[in-house]
């Protein structure tokens, strides 16, 4: 791993009006490791996935991503990051393989990659089918090419595995996964599935860090604490 | 100007899928005519009360377009997306804008032609060029202005009013000179000569208000 960390936060935070969506937000990710972001519904793990993404802005604090200080250099970010959010970002009234081609030509990537992912995930029978037509696990299997499409340093992956079935989950791997070798940051709502794939843990409660640790020095205790 | 593109292939080609837009555009402003003719109580209208029911009518069509111009990038993710990737933001706006001025110009080959048939006393052949030459630089403040109001309109969670509440008012001066430009074009008699004052204030007024959504559009889709 690099000595300069891929990603680090110092003391940031994010408010929606009145309401704090994070405070005091500090970790250093060094490159090509692995950061699982726990806690509640609502604790604010999709909103630092989003401030990361450069979607959002921290209201204060400091954060650099591969170098780069966040928003300043934001533009000089974007094209190196992948974000598998909720949202499949995919248009429903178009197929995979047009919402692939669209975003291949904002990222300026090559058409064959589009073919080269789709049969990665094994979609590629069913890549001119509008996206509306499609079950929710093969959305989110197209939703995996889209995020990596432009082979991405760093990814940002909310509920990856939503939707997916074990064999589905089976075939992102090699693009979302650890054996992808990017610097990842990765929400799930199953704590221990998270860790297992972790090398480091921020814990988030109400907008809080609970804890921030390597991955396998985070107990039982700390992840009930962070539950209950 | 390669993403400019992108976006407006996208949009086409979402719009030829879905016919959400323009269907709705050109069944409104036939509608309206309809009223119209049955509202003014003439058989045949000319002149500068031609010019005005052409123009109003085609503005709030427009309108319709300019609601739903950024409803996919907002409920699909499509402004996400688009932030996300490496480009000029400005690349939105041109889309965008060229987007709405297609919409625009495909509702003015429906809806000019049915008008001529519905409510215009003259014949729409020799006015023709002249009224095209007027409604293309119509369309360019309204593509204009219309992105610039949809983006913003788009945010809040009363857009469907907000764009005509701030587009409309913007739009005056663009509905003046268009009206002002087409009533001599459509007097009974034959048309006259096109009013260059007209056309001049309304190709300033795309210049300015494109400038001013150059400026201010970035800010727009910021957080």
């Amino acid at each position: 791993m690099a000595d300069t960390p891929a990603i680090e936060l110092r003391g940031v935070a994010r408010y929606f009006g009145e309401r704090i969506a994070l405070r005091d937000i500090s970790v250093s990710v060094p490159a090509g490791a692995t950061l699982a972001v726990l806690g509640r519904n609502g604790a604010g793990k999709s909103t630092l996935l989003r401030v990361l993404a450069t979607l959002l802005r921290q209201h204060a604090g400091e954060i650099s991503m591969l170098g780069e200080p966040l928003p300043l250099r934001a533009f000089a970010v974007r094209g190196r990051l992948g974000l598998l959010a909720h949202e499949p970002l995919l248009y429903r009234d178009l197929s995979s393989r047009e919402n692939l081609r669209y975003h291949a030509r904002l990222f300026g990537v090559p058409p064959e990659r589009i073919e080269e992912l789709l049969t990665t995930v094994k979609m590629e029978r069913r890549a001119d089918e509008p996206v509306r037509l499609l079950s929710r696990g093969m959305v989110q299997r197209v939703a995996v090419c889209r995020a990596v499409l432009h082979n991405p340093e760093i990814l940002l992956l909310d509920e990856a595995r939503a939707n997916l079935d074990p064999g589905a989950s089976e075939l992102v791997e090699p693009l979302v996964g650890r054996p992808a070798g990017r610097t990842r940051v990765i929400t799930s709502h199953d704590p221990q599935a998270a860790l297992a794939e972790a090398d480091l843990a921020l814990g988030l409660r109400d907008g809080r860090p609970t804890f921030s640790l390597p991955a396998d020095e985070v107990t039982d205790d700390h992840v009930r604490e962070l539950y209950e | 100007m390669k993403t400019a593109i992108a976006v407006l292939r996208k949009d086409l080609l979402l719009e030829l899928r879905t016919l959400e837009t323009l269907p709705a555009m050109a069944l409104f402003s036939i509608t309206t005519f309809v009223i119209f003719h049955f509202g003014l109580n003439r058989p045949t209208v000319d002149g500068q009360l031609a010019a005005g029911v052409l123009t109003v009518t085609l503005l709030f069509a427009g309108i319709l377009g300019v609601n739903r111009l950024f409803v996919a990038e907002r409920e699909q993710g499509g402004f996400d997306a688009f932030l996300l990737a490496p480009v000029d933001r400005s690349a939105m706006l041109l889309a965008k804008a060229s987007a709405l001025f297609l919409f625009l110009a495909a509702l003015e080959v429906i809806a000019v032609p049915a008008f001529g048939v519905l409510l215009l006393g003259p014949s729409l052949g020799p006015p023709l060029p002249s009224l095209v030459a007027v409604l293309v630089l119509a369309d360019l403040g309204i593509a204009v202005i219309g992105t610039l109001v949809s983006a913003l309109a788009v945010q809040t969670r009363a857009r469907d009013v907000i764009g005509p509440v701030i587009g409309l008012p913007l739009l005056i001066p663009a509905l003046i000179a268009t009206a002002r430009a087409i009533g001599p074009l459509l007097q009974r008699g034959g048309p006259a000569a096109l009013p260059g004052k007209w056309l001049l204030i309304l190709a300033l007024y795309d210049v300015v208000f494109g400038l001013v959504a150059y400026a201010v559009f970035d800010f727009l889709l910021e957080d």
